[in-house]
């Protein structure tokens, strides 16, 4: 069992405790303390179970590559799963409980999986869950949906904050190791500007921990003499908490600072997402111990070795009393020695290699510590722990020599560089023999804008194991991305330093060599997705070569850890079973982020109000005001209707809609798409943008127009008004003003960029308002000041004056088929207008109307709505609007498009209006369904409704629809089937509803 | 996320200030043109593994559109030049030389 040592532990202050809960039980450790090092204090070894198998799992790792200790963090607002408590700092209070059991973390009925485990292998999902095939969704999908994910998804909203933060800088240093110190020492010589971010919350790395001298100092010395200076230089910055999630193209970074995590409350943001340029990456991210593959070695207690001496160093934490350690390498010994000097009990250690002379073995020998070589385990005993390994010779297939009672047990198969960031944006890795890692190829570096390699590797993540060569390596790499900026590298030599002398390592990917079926059974690979060694082999049996599919197919590092501990050991496997090289085998693609960063981070500020821009009209507040239901249309805000007390929206609705036919109503147009076209060739350019023969359009008057694009298909819709020979005014819909500005830019700029015209897209500088219905000239006439009588500004005519004392242009236009005009004048004066239009309105039953008044208008009179009656497959002929094609022109965008024989197929889908037989009102959406089956047997459909509403006018459902042969078809009664299996038939009609001949509106 | 130079404004921006805009340095074809010519305007796109030309627009800038020579396999940006030309000029095509000896134009 773990526990606390009486004294020592770095990082620790004993002056300081901290109580915190674990499953509800109340557990203390010290300021200093992480989650992980917090629970071994307290004899917790066992914290999770494993996703599949539901296998009791310990604390493995000390870092972020940690796969079993994921633990639900807070409560309510404040809770969070899947959490590492390797990187969890503690504080008082923190609440937190393992995941993934019932009904308990010790009693976990999901762990009969493991009875069974031996008929759940790899792909098991894919052969088992196929028949019947009714099964699927009714049995087996909803067992797999229940047992799946791991933790549980937050309820409450997010109470906590979180920010964005640029950063520029020339060189960005990630990892805050001696080499990253050296490294950004190096850079920051002359004066270049520096960024130093470390993952965690301690500066220094593995170097305090695993020993040497640094200069002649101890290298905790060192690293804090090194910390001073860059503290000091006015060019350099340096963070902790903050780790490089990702590095992307052209020197993008993102780093995730954790700043309040760990200390909740205090009122500063919860994380800040780091959004750094830099000229140049050194990314010194040291390097990941790998576990080794012998039978058991998830057994809660096998612990990697650099891990286990990292928590009796750094934070006194005894893994256990008798600890076995087992290694193919040299550096495994610095743990037995760590334990050793701890008081703790290495009765043995296991070395595959046939012998061991280097000089951290020699030490251990001197400190009177068993050594084995040749060695393995051939099994690990214990099921909530260790009690004890059984040990067979590294060449044989198992056979049990002696058994050797312990309670935790070291682990170390090697290291791998940590080359996550430099893969990211594609640097490229080799295989390296004598390390038995793969590493970043130097000559393969991520290229940056300007054809030049932006990032750099210093000290073990460029593969370089011995604290000499890192910082060599990191002096190196600070020194070539100075230079690379154009500033002197500065003079200095790298720091000398001196350690043991190492032994080479003896790859070992299977313990023993050649273990039998039963063993390779109990030989993990990935932790948390319970994926073994064979596993692996069974995919490579069944044809899967590529590492990327065995990946898929075993799951193996597709867990929340991204097979940090698993990766290089299960692709070792995978080219063992194919008889291949490990290089020629290959790696799977790593990707952003290094470990997971939160939501919250990456939505930064952009949450609730601020979500994104809100566009308001200048009238905005007088709808808030007076009961308006806002509709979103783009990012304006539109009144979708005024309720009125003891209303519904619907009746709102039919009450705006009856009123404005009967008496008056009012529109806030602003949000209407206004761009002014001007120059010489005005005309000539809006003949190519429109449908329609603008060119001849007369000053003072509008004409409806369509915008298609160069595929054909109608894009926007509006009216047009020549202002003077030079000039047009074009409304374009609400959300489409910026596309359509973009449309026409793009077209005068890369097109006919020798046309003299100009664009502006004057839209939020007027405020418009359509005063609509039979009272509509008697109340312009009270405001009075321009005269608009049908002979004076008749139907689709304009004209600019002051009426009521204000700046105006009015336009006869009309969306709605009543007598209508459309009033704009400069925004500031649009709520001063409103205003009067309401007061002087009284008399005449004014009444505002929204945005589902204006649809129903609309439809009533058959006009088409872009986005209901189109969906990017339109064409306008497909509209019944060929009278707004001209036939004169030669071109115009689209023209050439709408000539393809699939858009003059007279099969083509075309516009009619529909009236169910019985008055009720379609569902939106609805296909028709004709007789007889396509070619996949599915019965075949011939139209769709593409607006339908209930009309007061006529007090009966209407609808529009695009309808095989419709215009052909007048009179006949199709068949709308709904969900509920029962058909709703309709009877195919004008899409003009109301008022046909247009009277209403020319008066 | 890539880092361009417009050349309209002269402002080297982050790719968020742009808009990609597809393969520059269309012949536009319009009524008239043979089914096949029209096809491959509209739809024909070169897909390099290499240097590539393209249309951007500095959408959160100057909002002009311009040209970039680009490479797609390393990503380096061998230089912008102005939308209103029907092919790119010689300095952008000699530092495309520079950086990749033997290229030719449509990559044959």
């Amino acid at each position: 069992m773990s526990t606390r040592l009486a004294t020592g532990g770095r990082f620790l202050d004993r002056n300081q405790p901290r109580v915190f809960t674990f499953n509800g039980t109340d557990l203390s450790g010290f300021a200093g303390d992480t989650l992980a090092s917090a629970l071994l204090a307290n004899g917790r070894s066992m914290v999770g179970r494993s996703f599949k198998y539901h296998r009791p799992r310990g604390i493995v790792a000390s870092g972020a590559e940690e796969p079993n200790a994921l633990v639900n963090l807070g409560q309510g607002a404040a809770f969070e799963p899947n959490q590492r408590a390797t990187t969890t700092e503690i504080f008082a209070g923190l609440k937190a409980e393992s995941q993934n059991h019932w009904p308990s973390l010790e009693f976990d009925i999901g762990a009969l999986n493991n009875l069974v485990s031996r008929f759940l292998p790899a792909g098991f999902y894919y052969k088992t869950f196929i028949h019947p095939r009714a099964a699927w969704k009714h049995v087996f999908e909803p067992i797999i949906r229940h047992s799946a994910g791991l933790g549980r998804a937050p309820k409450e909203r997010d109470a906590d904050r979180y920010e964005h933060f640029y950063h520029f800088t020339d060189v960005l240093v990630i990892g805050g190791g001696v080499a990253g110190l050296q490294a950004a020492r190096a850079a920051a010589a002359d004066g270049g500007r520096v960024l130093l971010i470390e993952q965690s919350a301690q500066w220094g790395g593995r170097a305090p921990v695993d020993g040497g001298q640094i200069d002649g100092k101890d290298p905790e010395v060192w690293i804090n003499d090194a910390l001073e200076e860059l503290e000091k230089a006015p060019n350099v910055t340096i963070r902790r908490r903050t780790m490089g999630s990702g590095v992307y193209d052209h020197g993008y970074v993102l780093g995730y600072e954790r700043i309040a995590d760990h200390t909740p409350g205090d009122t500063r943001p919860r994380h800040r997402l780091w959004r750094i340029r830099a000229a140049r990456v050194i990314t010194a991210t040291g390097a990941i111990e790998r576990p080794l593959s012998f039978a058991g070695n998830d057994i809660p207690g096998v612990m990697l070795a650099s891990a286990m001496r990292d928590y009796v160093v750094n934070y006194a934490v005894s893994p256990g009393d008798r600890t076995v350690v087992v290694t193919n390498n040299d550096d495994a010994y610095r743990t037995a020695i760590a334990l050793k000097n701890a008081g703790l009990d290495v009765p043995v250690i296991l070395d595959a290699r046939p012998q061991a002379e280097g000089d951290l073995p020699r030490a251990a020998r001197d400190l009177g510590i068993r050594i084995e070589t040749g060695r393995a385990i051939a099994r690990v005993k214990g099921r909530k722990s260790v009690t004890g390994v059984a040990i067979c010779a590294q060449a044989g297939e198992g056979a049990v020599l002696e058994e050797i009672a312990c309670d935790a047990v070291a682990m170390s198969g090697g290291w791998s560089p940590v080359v996550h960031l430099w893969s990211h944006c594609g640097g490229k890795l080799i295989w390296d023999e004598a390390g038995a890692f793969f590493r970043p190829d130097p000559d393969r570096a991520p290229i940056s804008h300007d054809g030049q390699p932006f990032v750099a590797t210093a000290g073990a993540a460029s593969g370089q194991m011995t604290l000499a060569e890192t910082l060599k390596d990191a002096d190196s790499a600070g020194k070539v991305a100075s230079r690379a900026l154009g500033l002197a590298a500065g003079r200095k030599g790298a720091p000398k330093a001196s350690q043991p002398q190492e032994g080479p390592i003896t790859p070992v990917w299977m313990m023993p060599q050649g273990a039998g079926p039963a063993l390779r059974q109990k030989m993990w690979l990935d932790y948390q997705n319970d994926v073994k060694v064979s596993d692996v082999q069974l995919a490579a049996r069944e044809g899967y070569e590529s590492v990327e599919h065995t990946k898929r197919y075993t799951t193996l590092g597709m867990a929340t850890d991204q097979g940090k501990l698993s990766n290089i050991n299960g692709l070792a496997v995978l080219s063992g079973a194919l008889q291949n090289d490990i290089p020629a085998v290959g790696t799977t693609t790593f990707r952003p982020p290094y470990t997971p960063i939160s939501m919250g981070a990456i939505a930064g500020e952009a949450r609730g109000d601020i979500f994104q821009p809100i566009r308001r009209t200048p009238i905005h507040d007088w709808h808030d005001d007076n009961g308006a239901e806002w509709e979103p249309v783009g990012q304006w805000r539109r009144p979708y209707t005024y309720r009125r007390a003891g209303e519904s929206t619907h009746d709102a609705v039919m009450r705006e809609v009856k009123n404005t036919r009967q008496h008056l109503g009012l529109l806030d147009a602003s949000t209407l798409g206004k761009i002014i076209v001007k120059g010489p060739d005005a005309g000539r350019f809006l003949d190519m943008i429109y449908t329609n023969m603008m060119s001849t359009l007369k000053p003072g008057r509008c004409r409806y127009g369509l915008m298609c694009s160069e595929n054909g298909f109608l894009i926007d819709d509006g009216v047009v008004a020549r202002i003077d020979d030079d000039t047009f005014l074009c409304h374009t819909t609400t959300g489409g003003a910026e596309r359509i500005h973009g449309h026409m830019e793009e077209w005068l700029q890369t097109e006919w960029w020798d046309w003299k015209v100009y664009t502006a897209n004057i839209t939020e500088q007027l405020a418009q308002i359509a005063v609509v219905g039979p009272n509509a000239r008697k109340i312009l006439e009270a405001l009075g000041g321009m005269d608009v009588s049908a002979d004076a500004l008749p139907f689709m005519a304009w004209a600019d004056g002051q009426i009521g004392g204000f700046d105006a242009r009015i336009y006869r236009i009309s969306f709605s088929g009543e007598l209508s005009y459309e009033v704009a004048v400069p925004a500031s004066q649009g709520r001063a207008l409103w205003d009067r239009l309401i007061e002087t309105g009284q008399e005449f039953g004014v009444m505002p109307y929204g945005t589902e008044a204006l649809h129903i208008m609309r439809a009533e009179k058959g006009f088409i709505m872009i986005g209901d009656e189109t969906d990017g497959t339109v064409i306008p002929q497909d509209l019944g609007l060929n009278w707004a094609i001209s036939k004169k022109k030669d071109d115009y965008l689209g023209k050439r498009a709408q000539a393809r024989s699939h858009m003059t197929d007279p099969d083509r889908w075309k516009l009619v209006g529909l009236e169910t037989t019985d008055g009720s009102v379609l569902p939106d959406g609805a296909y028709a369904r004709g007789s007889g089956t396509n070619e996949n047997g599915q019965k075949t459909v011939i139209g769709r409704v593409t607006s339908t509403y209930y009309s007061p006018t006529l007090d009966k459902g209407i609808a529009m629809g695009l309808v095989l042969n419709g215009p052909d078809r007048m009179g006949e009664v199709i068949n709308f089937p709904a969900l509920d299996g029962s058909a709703t038939p309709a009877r195919i009609v004008s899409p003009v509803f109301y008022d046909p001949e247009g009277e209403k509106q020319n008066v | 996320m890539l880092i361009l130079t417009c050349p309209c404004c002269g402002v080297t921006g982050e790719e968020t200030e742009f808009h990609a805009g597809g393969q520059a340095h269309l012949q536009r074809s319009g009524p008239g043109a043979s089914d096949e010519a029209f096809e491959a305007y509209l739809f024909a796109r070169e897909n390099p593994r290499g240097v590539h030309f393209e249309r951007w627009r500095h959408a959160n800038g100057c909002g002009k559109w311009f040209h970039a020579a680009r490479c797609t396999l390393t990503l380096e940006v061998f230089g912008t030049y102005s939308a209103q030309t029907t092919q790119p000029p010689q300095e952008v095509l000699d530092a495309i030389a520079k950086r990749r000896p033997g290229w030719t134009e449509g990559g044959k």
